[in-house]
């Protein structure tokens, strides 16, 4: 059955208010590549394309809200898929590591979201950190190929907690039963994301704006600490005015946001860490404008498993 | 029409399950032309096959192994009905047709044909040196254009002897078209030609 959801219902008000933020964006946007002459606007173009696909990703988000529970589990899946293969393809493995990777891809992913979907805290909360751990390895010691073995095992283990361990911890939050807070788990799935998303676009308009330091020149050519401070202290605000979709009185939400964004922002220095040992700037194409899935998600990738546990400690 | 589906769908499950991108360093138009790239698995043609424009699809045919894809009901309508494969024999002392001949004649009746010059599924990284065919058929037609295409990362998605394709993102890269120039002799042709498609190949190869 269908009911249309009221016009007053949180999630449809979220929803609206990032279209109306949007909206204005794309508008500056065009305002933007209208008066900037053609030879400096390749900043531009890629602000655009990058707003352009939140629209999308703003869409799709939206869709999977619609269908609720079931909707939010296909569609981190398929992230966490999406993010996996685009970090397997960029770590090299070897033809003695297909059991492995069949594994990984075939089973263990689709469990991860199985467990997740019947909200087994006990299992999905340490089935890859424990059975993913001594089980790949097992089959890899079966390919029988001893070439590099620690590291090739560890880089697949690396790539299920990341990819898919850490980010099928924002469907996980649908698990949780806080009291005073029934039926609107979604909610917090939309916080996080929010103040995650909000964070690395802020960052990066601030180090626009006015980034002079670099906060770490060997990781990433983007960080600033112009970018870092100003990103982090507005995103924390936007956090914790947004403490009424949340079950956090106002200071909770703050004190979350502020955690969430700095776990998002030491995550993204990570991956750019993993980036420039591979020589590559993205993980991928898929998004236009952003690069691949995982250089739009790695901030969420060290927020949620962090974002779960805190809100299940204090909360349940 | 079935056909059709059948290729259209084999070709769609290819570029969802490798997310499979295509880099081109010049738009070619349809002519008489041999796409040669690295061979590694089965699903190599039907990835340069996916990445043609449709301009370009339409007159492209795969040239293949006979001994293998005359083997099983199933191989041979694929390779005949789906892609109108251009079926060569191998070993030269089991040999019924010219191969030289059978590719000339495609390329004349105004097909493109996509060739794996090192003649079988490599293993290892970077080439195998290449067969001569490539050169017999390029000394035959005048006209023909030779254009490297190499294909990254495919040999991970479907490695020789294994069923189940892993999903890992692939990448065909395709060269500046190449001719058999005058007096060039067959060795310094080939070579010619594989450094051509080496070059295109990402540092590590």
């Amino acid at each position: 059955m269908i009911t249309l959801p009221a016009l007053r219902d949180p999630a449809v008000e979220l929803f609206l208010g990032i279209g109306a933020v949007l909206l204005i964006a794309t508008v500056v946007g065009r305002v933007l590549a209208w008066t900037t002459q053609p030879a400096k606007r390749a900043t531009i173009d890629n602000l655009n394309a990058r707003i352009n696909a939140w629209w999308v990703m703003a869409l799709l988000v939206g869709i999977a809200f619609a269908f609720g529970k079931s909707g939010v589990l296909v569609l981190f899946f398929l992230v966490s898929l999406l993010a996996l293969r685009e970090f397997i393809t960029l770590l090299p493995t070897r033809s003695g590591d297909y059991w492995v990777l069949v594994a990984a891809f075939y089973l263990v992913l689709p469990i991860q979201y199985v467990l997740v979907g019947i909200e087994w805290y006990g299992l999905f909360s340490i089935f890859i950190p424990v059975y993913g751990f001594l089980l790949l390895p097992i089959l890899a010691a079966g390919g029988g190929d001893t070439t590099r073995f620690l590291e090739r095992a560890a880089k697949v283990q690396w790539g299920l907690m990341i990819c898919v361990f850490c980010i099928s911890h924002v469907p996980a939050l649908l698990a949780l039963r806080i009291a005073g807070y029934e039926h609107r788990n979604l909610l917090l799935i939309a916080f996080l994301v929010i103040v995650v998303q909000s964070s690395d676009v802020l960052q990066y308009v601030w180090g626009k704006l006015c980034g002079r330091h670099l906060i770490a020149p060997k990781l990433s050519p983007s960080k600033t600490w112009e970018g870092f401070a100003g990103g982090i202290a507005s995103a924390t605000l936007l956090g914790g005015l947004l403490w009424w979709i949340t079950p956090f009185p106002f200071w909770g939400a703050l004190v979350m946001a502020l955690v969430i964004n700095l776990m998002g922002f030491l995550g993204g220095l990570v991956m750019s860490a993993i980036k420039r040992d591979r020589g590559i700037k993205d993980w991928g194409h898929m998004i236009e404008g952003h690069g691949g899935v995982l250089d739009r998600l790695d901030s969420v990738c060290f927020a949620a498993p962090v974002f779960f546990h805190l809100t299940r400690y204090f909360m349940t | 029409m079935l056909e059709k589906l059948i290729a259209r769908s084999l070709s769609g499950f290819i570029h969802l399950l490798t997310g499979s991108r295509a880099f081109w360093s010049e738009a070619l138009a349809p002519a008489p032309r041999v796409y040669y790239g690295n061979h590694s698995s089965h699903g190599d043609f039907v990835l340069i096959w996916s990445a043609l424009p449709a301009a370009l699809r339409k007159q492209a045919r795969p040239v293949a192994a006979a001994e293998y894809w005359r083997r099983g009901a199933l191989r041979r309508y694929l390779i005949r009905r789906v892609f109108h494969g251009v079926l060569i024999e191998r070993e030269a002392e089991h040999r019924n047709e010219d191969p030289i001949a059978l590719m000339a004649a495609a390329i004349e009746s105004g097909s493109a044909l996509i060739l794996f010059p090192e003649g079988t599924r490599n293993m290892g990284d970077g080439l195998l040196p290449f067969k001569s065919g490539l050169y017999h058929l390029a000394n035959q037609c005048p006209k023909l254009e030779l254009v490297p295409v190499w294909l990254e990362n495919i040999k991970r998605v479907m490695p020789k002897g294994r069923l189940i394709p892993l999903p890992l993102l692939c990448t065909a890269h395709f060269g500046a078209p190449l001719r058999l120039a005058e007096g060039e002799d067959r060795h310094a042709f080939l070579e010619r030609a594989r450094d051509a498609l080496l070059a295109l190949a990402p540092e590590a190869a």
